[in-house]
This record gives C-alpha cells, sequence and structure tokens, in this order.
C-alpha cells in the first residue's frame, strides 16, 4: 500500500471526518426523537405502562319535598379484568366461567367492549353478587387482571311506587355511545335509563375518578397503587324535588295491582310536581346491573304496558274534562255567559243535519245555563256552544290553550299531544270536502280530533285553579315559568269554579267524590277510544280547596269506564294531602 | 505510566465506555419482574476485569509477533467457524436457532466469530500490506477479497448478518485505507447498490449506466466486467422478481432465516417500543434505574441488543450524547494511532479495528431507532457478553501496542 505521511494523513482526515459525520448524524436522529418529538413518546409510554381503574362517582341523591329519599346509593361491587389482548381476555373468560356464569354471547360482548377500551379493565359484572365477589377473591392469584372493585349502587327504597317518576339507571349501550349526547361516557358506566335519572342525568352523574394501576408488557398488574397520583370520583349533588312522597306512596296503593292509568298532582301555584304515578308500574331496582332476561320479558309481554308512562306518554281523548276549554274561550270571546242558555234545551240530544248527537243522559237535562252543563257535563249544551263559536274559533282557543303543546314537565319522553292547528287539518286528513261540520259539536266535547296527555290537562286545570296562567311542571325544585293560557273577569273565573264544585256537589256528576269540609272542584270526562268500544277512558281533573287551590290532580284509568271512578281517586289524593276525610255518599253516574 | 500503558488516552477512554456500559448492564437488570439480565452485571464486571488484563498481555506482544501469529490464528478461526457449522454449534438467548456458539455438550464455550473480528483483520492487514502498490483492479483484490470472504460466508451460515455486516465494513474500511480508488470500492459494493436501486426502476438504470461508464473506465478483465455486469444484473433485476414470486410466509422464512432476532412479535413490535423508550427520555431521561419501559419489559433485550435504548430511556438526550461523544472519540484516537503508526501493517490493523466498532457502533445504536435493519449485533463496551468485551479489549491492548511503537510512542524514546 501506499504509506506516505501525506496520504496517510489525508485519508486519517477523510475517515475521521466520516466518523465524526455520521456520529453527528445520529445526535441529529436523537435530538430528533428525544427534544422534539418528546411528548408524543412520553405519552406512549405512560399508555404503556399504566392502566386506569374507574372509580365510579356515587349518583347524586334524590330527594322528595320533605328530605325522605327517593333514590340513593348502596354498596355494590364490579368485576372487570385488565388485559394485554383480545385473545387473553376471552381466555380469562373461560377460565373464569367455571366460577361464574358465562354465556358466549356475553364474553363475545365484553371483548367488543376491550376493543373500544383496552387501556380501561373490561367489566365482566357490573352488579356482582357477594357469595360471586367472595369466591373470586378466593382464586384471585389464578386471574391476575381480575380487578373487584367497591362500586355503588343505584337503589330505590320505593321501588315500583316511584319508577314513574325516576326511571332508572343502566349501563350505556353501545348505541349510546355513538350518540353526540354521550360524548366523554365510557363503556360500562352507568347512565340514567328514564324518568329524572335520565333527564337529569349530567347532574347526576357525578365525576368518575381513576386509578392508575401499573402493568408489564404481557398486561400483568405491576403495581395496584402509587403508580400515579389516583383521581377521586367527586360525588354529583343531590337533586331536591317538589315530590311529597307520602302522597306519591298513597297513590300508588290507591291503584293497587287492577286499575291501569296514570296520574298527576300538581301544586297550582308553582307547577310543582307531588305526585305522578303511572299504573302498573315495574320494579326499578332489579333494572340496576344489568336487567334480568325473563323480567325483561315480562315487562315488555305484559298487555297493560308497565314501561309506558301513562302520565305523560299516552295520549287520551279528554272527554268532559276538555268542556272547561270549551267553556274558558267562548267566555273570553264574549260568545256566552255563565247564566246563558243555548235555543235548545236538552231532551236528550240534538238533531245536526241528517245526524242524531245524543246526550250522555238519554233523559235530557232540561233548559240548563252554562253553569248547570258544566255541573251536569251536558253535552246538548255544548253542541250549540262549539256551533255558535265556529271550528275556527274552537281549534285557535284550543291551540292558545297549549293543548298542541307539550307541557314541558321535567321528563323525558313527554309525548304531544294530538290537537288540530288549522282547519286545513281537517283537509288533510280526510280529504277538501269529505268531512263535514259535524266535527264541532265532538270537538266541543272534548272527542274528536283531540287526544291529551294526563300532565297536559291537569296544567290547564292550573290556570281554572288560578287566574288563567299554567305553571310549567316541575319535578325538580325551581322557579317555573308561566305561561297566560286565557284572560278571564274575576266573575267569570269564579263562575267557572262554582260549577266546577257544582260537579262534586249533590246532583253533578262527581258528587260521589265529596270531601268533608272542603270544597272539591273538577270534571269528570268518559272518553270514548277506538281500541276498546265497550271500556271507556274514565277521567277526572279538578283541584281543592276551590277557593284557594293548593292541589291539583288529573287522574286517567284505561278502560275505567265512567269518570266518576276516576273522581273518587282523586278526591282520596286531594283528602290525603289536604289532610281531611273524603265522603263518598252519593253514587251518582254521570259523565 | 507509558510504560505500563501503551496509549494512555486510548485507555482511559475504553475504560470509561466500559464502566458507563457496566452501569447500564446493571440498571438493565434492574425490572419490575426478574429476567435473565438481573445477574447480568456481576459476570460483565468479572468480563471486563479479565478483559483488561488480556489487553495488557496482548500488550507486550509486539506488532512483529502480532504478524507471526497472525497466519495461525487466522486458521483457527477459520477452524472454529467450521466447528459451528459442523456439528459443534449452537444458539443462546433470542438467537437461539443459530449455531455462532461453539457448545461442547450444554456448555457454550464461545462464540468464534467475536475472534474472527480480530483475525480477519489481522490477516486482512497482512495481505494488502504485503504489496506496495495499493490494488488497482479488481484482480489485484481477489486476495483480500477471500480473506474476508471465506470467513464471512461461514458467518453467513450460521447465521449470524450482524456479524456478516460488520466484516464487509472492516473490508471497506481497511481497502480504503489501503489507498483503493473510490470508483473501485464502489464497483466492488455496485452489487449491493444494485439491490438497493432496485426498488425503483428509473434509479437501477440511471445507476446501471453509471456502472457501464465505471466498468469502461478502470477496464478490468474482460471476466471480471462480465461477472459484475451481471452481478448487478442479478442483484438489480432478477433478485427483486423472484422474491415477488415467492409466498409470504417463505419471504418470512427466509429473512427469518437471515436474522433470527428480527421482529420476534410481528410489526415491529420491538423497535416501536425502544423508540418509545429513547423517545420518552427528553432531555435528562427518566433517572437512572427508573425506565418503565425497561422495568416492565416493554424493551426487548435490554441487556444486549437493545442497551442503548436503556441510554435513551434513562439518561435522555444527555447521556446519549456522552456516549455518541466517547464512541467518536475513540474512533478519533484509533485513526490517529492508524496515522502516526510505523508500518502499513500496524496502520491496517488500526483502522481494521476502528472500522469494526464503528460498523458495529453504527447499526446497533442506529437499530434502536430503526434507521438500520434489526439484526442480532452487540454495541462494543456496552453490550452484556463475555466475548465480545474480550475481543473488543483485545483490540484495546493491541491499539496500545501500535501506538507505542509508533511516532511519539514509547519506542521512540526507548530505540
Amino acid at each position: 500500500m501506499s504509506f506516505h505521511p501525506n496520504d496517510v494523513a489525508r485519508r486519517g482526515r477523510t475517515a475521521s471526518f466520516i466518523a465524526a459525520g455520521i456520529i453527528a448524524f445520529l445526535l441529529a436522529a436523537f435530538f430528533r426523537t428525544q427534544v422534539l418529538d418528546r411528548a408524543r413518546y412520553a405519552l406512549q409510554s405512560e399508555e404503556n405502562r399504566l392502566r386506569e381503574v374507574p372509580l365510579p362517582a356515587p349518583r347524586g341523591i334524590i330527594y322528595d319535598r320533605t328530605g325522605r329519599v327517593i333514590a340513593e346509593n348502596v354498596p355494590g361491587y364490579s368485576v372487570s379484568i385488565l388485559s394485554p389482548s383480545a385473545d387473553s381476555l376471552r381466555e380469562a373468560m373461560r377460565r373464569l366461567a367455571g366460577t361464574i356464569q358465562l354465556t358466549p354471547g356475553e364474553i363475545e360482548l365484553a371483548v367488543r367492549r376491550y376493543k373500544r377500551a383496552p387501556n380501561r379493565p373490561t367489566v365482566i359484572l357490573s352488579d356482582a353478587k357477594f357469595d360471586v365477589v367472595s369466591v373470586l377473591e378466593e382464586h384471585r392469584v389464578e386471574f391476575p387482571g381480575l380487578i373487584i372493585q367497591a362500586a355503588p349502587k343505584r337503589f330505590y327504597p320505593d321501588s315500583t311506587m316511584v319508577a314513574s317518576i325516576v326511571g332508572y339507571t343502566g349501563e350505556i349501550t353501545e348505541d349510546e355511545l355513538k350518540k353526540p349526547q354521550y360524548e366523554g361516557y365510557k363503556a360500562g358506566q352507568q347512565i340514567g335509563k328514564g324518568g329524572l335519572e335520565r333527564y337529569y342525568e349530567s347532574d347526576l352523574r357525578g365525576r368518575e375518578g381513576v386509578r392508575f394501576v401499573e402493568v408489564d408488557a404481557r398486561g400483568r398488574v405491576v403495581r395496584e397503587a402509587g403508580a400515579r397520583q389516583d383521581i377521586e370520583p367527586l360525588a354529583a349533588d343531590p337533586l331536591q324535588t317538589n315530590i311529597d312522597l307520602k302522597l306519591q306512596e298513597y297513590t300508588a296503593q290507591l291503584f293497587g295491582d287492577s286499575l291501569q292509568g296514570g296520574v298527576v298532582a300538581l301544586d297550582p301555584k308553582t307547577g310543582g310536581v307531588l305526585a305522578l304515578y303511572s299504573a302498573p308500574s315495574f320494579n326499578p331496582n332489579r333494572f340496576v346491573g344489568g336487567i334480568p332476561a325473563d323480567y325483561w320479558r315480562e315487562l315488555t309481554t305484559d298487555p297493560r304496558h308497565p314501561l309506558y308512562n301513562k302520565a305523560i306518554q299516552g295520549t287520551y281523548p279528554p272527554g268532559s274534562t276538555w268542556k272547561l276549554a270549551t267553556a274558558a274561550v267562548a267566555l273570553e270571546n264574549g260568545i256566552v255567559k255563565m247564566d246563558d242558555h243555548m235555543p235548545q234545551p236538552c231532551t236528550g240530544g240534538y238533531q245536526y243535519f241528517n245526524r242524531y248527537f245524543r246526550c250522555w243522559e238519554p233523559r235530557g237535562h232540561g233548559n240548563v245555563n252554562l253553569q248547570q252543563a258544566i255541573e251536569k257535563s251536558c253535552d246538548v249544551y255544548f253542541y250549540q256552544l262549539g256551533l255558535k263559536m265556529t271550528l275556527e274559533n274552537l281549534i285557535a282557543g284550543g291551540v292558545r290553550l297549549s293543548f298542541r303543546e307539550r307541557t314541558g314537565i321535567d321528563l323525558p319522553s313527554e309525548s304531544k299531544p294530538i290537537f288540530p292547528d288549522a282547519i286545513r287539518y281537517y283537509d288533510e286528513r280526510y280529504g277538501p270536502k269529505r268531512w263535514s261540520r259535524a266535527v264541532t259539536l265532538n270537538l266541543a266535547i272534548g272527542q274528536g280530533e283531540n287526544n291529551q296527555t294526563v300532565i297536559s290537562m291537569a296544567r290547564f286545570y292550573t290556570a281554572l285553579a288560578t287566574d288563567g296562567t299554567a305553571a310549567q311542571p316541575m319535578i325538580a325544585k325551581g322557579t317555573a315559568k308561566r305561561q297566560r293560557l286565557f284572560s278571564l273577569t274575576p266573575d267569570q273565573m269564579r263562575g267557572l269554579r262554582e260549577a266546577l264544585a257544582g260537579v262534586v256537589e249533590a246532583g253533578g256528576t262527581a258528587a260521589s267524590a265529596r270531601i268533608q269540609g272542603v270544597v272539591l272542584a273538577g270534571k269528570t270526562g268518559t272518553a270514548q277510544n277506538a281500541q276498546d268500544p265497550l271500556h271507556h277512558h274514565a277521567w277526572f281533573v279538578g283541584f281543592a280547596p276551590a277557593n284557594d287551590p293548593k292541589i291539583v290532580v288529573a287522574v286517567m284509568l284505561e278502560f275505567g269506564g265512567h269518570g266518576t271512578r276516576a273522581a273518587r281517586i282523586a278526591s282520596s289524593i286531594i283528602s290525603q294531602y289536604l289532610n281531611v276525610v273524603p265522603t263518598q255518599m252519593l253514587e251518582t253516574e254521570g259523565d | 505510566m507509558r510504560r505500563l500503558i501503551g496509549d494512555p488516552p486510548l485507555f482511559a477512554i475504553a475504560l470509561a465506555l466500559s464502566l458507563y456500559g457496566l452501569s447500564i448492564v446493571y440498571s438493565a437488570g434492574q425490572t419490575d419482574v426478574p429476567t435473565v439480565a438481573t445477574h447480568a452485571w456481576r459476570a460483565q464486571t468479572i468480563w471486563i476485569i479479565l478483559a483488561i488484563g488480556v489487553s495488557f498481555a496482548i500488550g507486550k506482544a509486539s506488532v512483529r509477533m502480532l504478524d507471526w501469529v497472525t497466519i495461525p490464528l487466522f486458521t483457527l478461526t477459520l477452524l472454529g467457524l467450521a466447528a459451528t457449522l459442523l456439528g459443534f454449534g449452537c444458539g443462546a438467548g433470542t438467537a437461539a436457532s443459530t449455531k455462532s456458539w461453539i457448545c461442547l455438550g450444554s456448555h457454550r464455550i464461545g462464540q468464534p466469530s467475536e475472534l474472527a473480528k480480530v483475525t480477519v483483520v489481522l490477516m486482512l492487514a497482512r495481505v494488502l500490506s504485503a504489496k506496495k502498490d495499493p490494488p488497482k483492479t479488481l484482480a489485484e483484490l481477489w486476495p483480500a477479497a477471500l480473506v474476508v470472504g471465506i470467513p464471512w460466508l461461514m458467518i453467513m451460515l450460521q447465521p449470524d448478518l450482524g456479524t456478516g455486516l460488520a466484516f464487509i465494513g472492516i473490508f471497506f474500511g481497511m481497502l480504503f485505507w489501503a489507498g483503493v480508488s473510490w470508483p473501485l470500492l464502489l464497483l466492488i459494493a455496485s452489487p449491493v447498490v444494485s439491490l438497493i436501486g432496485a426498488v425503483n426502476v428509473w434509479i437501477w438504470g440511471a445507476w446501471f449506466i453509471i456502472l457501464i461508464v465505471l466498468v469502461y473506465r478502470y477496464r478490468p478483465y474482460l471476466g471480471e466486467g462480465i461477472v459484475l455486469v451481471v452481478a448487478n444484473f442479478v442483484m438489480g433485476v432478477l433478485a427483486p422478481i423472484l422474491w415477488d414470486r415467492l409466498q409470504p410466509y417463505q419471504q418470512k422464512r427466509l429473512l427469518t432465516y437471515l436474522d433470527p432476532t428480527a421482529d420476534a412479535r410481528g410489526s415491529g413490535y420491538h423497535v416501536i417500543q425502544s423508540i418509545v423508550a429513547i423517545g420518552s427520555g427528553g432531555w435528562f431521561g427518566k433517572g437512572y434505574t427508573l425506565g418503565t419501559q425497561k422495568r416492565l419489559a416493554f424493551l426487548p433485550a435490554q441487556h444486549t441488543d437493545f442497551i442503548f435504548s436503556v441510554v435513551g430511556e434513562e439518561l435522555g438526550f444527555v447521556g446519549v450524547t456522552l456516549a455518541l461523544s466517547l464512541f467518536l472519540l475513540l474512533l478519533l484516537r484509533t485513526i490517529r494511532i492508524a496515522t502516526r503508526a510505523n508500518d502499513s501493517f500496524s496502520s491496517l490493523i488500526a483502522i481494521g479495528l476502528a472500522a469494526s466498532w464503528f460498523v458495529h457502533m453504527l447499526i446497533n445504536v442506529g437499530m434502536t431507532l430503526s434507521l438500520m435493519p434489526i439484526t442480532g449485533i452487540p454495541l462494543p463496551f456496552f453490550s452484556y457478553g463475555g466475548s465480545f468485551m474480550l475481543a473488543s479489549w483485545l483490540s484495546v491492548g493491541i491499539l496500545m501496542r501500535i501506538a507505542s511503537e509508533g511516532r511519539g510512542g514509547r519506542t521512540d524514546f526507548a530505540v
């Protein structure tokens, strides 16, 4: 080789230069990775080693107006598994199946959950029984990723009696997780599924805490605590409600097992919901931690639809209870006065062109004025009043009284009532010229194209019980919005109330619902329905005391027959609330 | 001092690297679940002491004596390598399926390929220094190519891709030092360039034209010229076609054969964890022994092949800079020894050893950031392992002797 010192020195410089250059290049690569991209890799490294074990927050306690508990939390246990891969989770669950019951379907469901959040423990049992927990604790060493945790569990002391109000809680479903309203929720969490639990979900949920567990590359738990500061769960504030739990319990007992229907009791001044019940009810405690399949089948196949809230979801023809709406609109428009008579006295029916419209009283009510017509619920009088008002005014009046609107009660899934918005409603429904003005007669007595919820009727009567303004029904405490429905003179208001009081006096349709010492004002209704022409829906909506109303009650009994039965239930509820004794002496049949 | 230590700076650098490495081997054993690395530091300590002893011993031997023992040592190396292939070979650790160790029964004696890294350098230096002028044609390179090629082939049959790569580095480094011109080096490397260029037909086409020009200009013998062109054609055109005709599992099997340590868990899991470990270290690292990627076993082979990831994770960019600076000092000092060597033989030895360290360092460190293919190649002075530690310090001993015999060395004063 050429070994001249000059050549060697030159090659030495070249070699040194290459070595320095490549090491500088390596350093630059490390600089980029360690300094510029550090945040990304630091995060990945933390995700590698830490698993987040959620610490569920206790849901907010729900109280009634007197401080009694409607919904609370009791100690429960959840069982979950931390797993490094879907396969190892499947394997662990297969082994667990020897100890606890797990179907292949449940295993696959858990694997799907795992894939959505592999860094969180996968919930296997969200409400484990104590004996299961103790068996698992014994075998703990065999299942390294097993996490058994105390988890607050929802409990409703009054069970079925409050189900219509509180709803229930359950694990969030895959479909719900995709919805924007559940952004930030994670699989395995409990959420409100109905009633107040769902409506006030964001207030009741609290803030979930996190315990950080350190795992190694194979997913084995290396350190159970101290890997990083835990985030403590934050309990939600309690929810104070207007519910009178005593009244609610009493109402539920009145319905017993045999009756089906809905009840709403409101404070007319505040709109506060004192009681709300739908019969038959269901046991919300059985929904917590996963509803058993047989109970679910029982509820969904029951022809009486226990899961359907008849107080806010069901819409029914309001029948004669709606005559007060006709009367109020007519009075407001100056079409009639309390002591006005109609051209034709009631002879048990009314001939309108080629059709004969019957009064519920085949013997007829004779020549009555508005007050008597309300007391006796005379259909013939209201047929003529409706015709006098014209269909247009009747519809416009109903719309103005908000019979097309939801009441806005703080419960999910309130149904919108059905009521025409204008004449064109009939054109669209039956075709132009394919219907006759005879619909006016039906509409005037609360039949026809008019289906109202129980809460909607209750709200209308709060306006009758006060000054023509209705309060938005509210279960949670707070100031409710009031809305003016109609403007009547004090004399007119007094007249309507006297007429309503007359309903519950001797000779009225609900005389049997009288209460000793308290003047009860209200209106019965017996609504025909398409489902079962032989069994009408029975209505009563009323308030007491008539001169200073403290409670408005609307009762609707599905297929309950005459409104009188509903009136007796309403009367009992009101007596209970006002702490007086109902007198059920006279049995008067009436509409 | 000089009497005892041939080149104090080199010794200091090598010692610093060894102690730095030992501390990382210790840390690599500090895991939450005990691994094979837990007590590796004890054995490594003994190896280092032993290796330094060996370096002093070898420092006693003059370069002239090295010249004498070169051929016997080279023969011994070839015999050792042959033994691994003839039934005495066995694997270890992540490379359990290979045969780089000589085993008697269940006892692993040592890795002849580590010895080969030194003896091949000696032999090549001897061959290259024998001629007065540097090889100017391909024909003149045949002896050198055989010296490296025969052990290289045997190592590739073990197989040990990493060591094979190191040999290629040594070969080119020493040819360069011997004065072989750049274009000729390029010609030798041309089949590999063709293989790399084969990813794109235009790149390969351009390269092929350059190759033809080079061949024309250097006018090799006809046979060599044909061999070159054919080799390039095979690597650039036929190899990709053949490769594509293989089933994916066959491709994988072939790659796994070439390098059993690569991608044991699939989809680059190991190297990703290595990058995460290094990246999460930041400027100053997570603290000595506190690297979570290492502690929780996310990092593979943390005491051997991926030891540098531990440096990155626990000591951060600062620790990496310190380690790489020490390596640069080691290389610069060795190159300096090469430039000041008394004769071409010693000079070539020095540069061959430098090239060996350099390639090991480059591939190993580059691999932790996925800049280099994942092959089981150790990091000098850092990776746990006795044979390589001995070989590295053997090199230090030889270099110290060369330094002491060279300009500014001890012999200047002695003679």
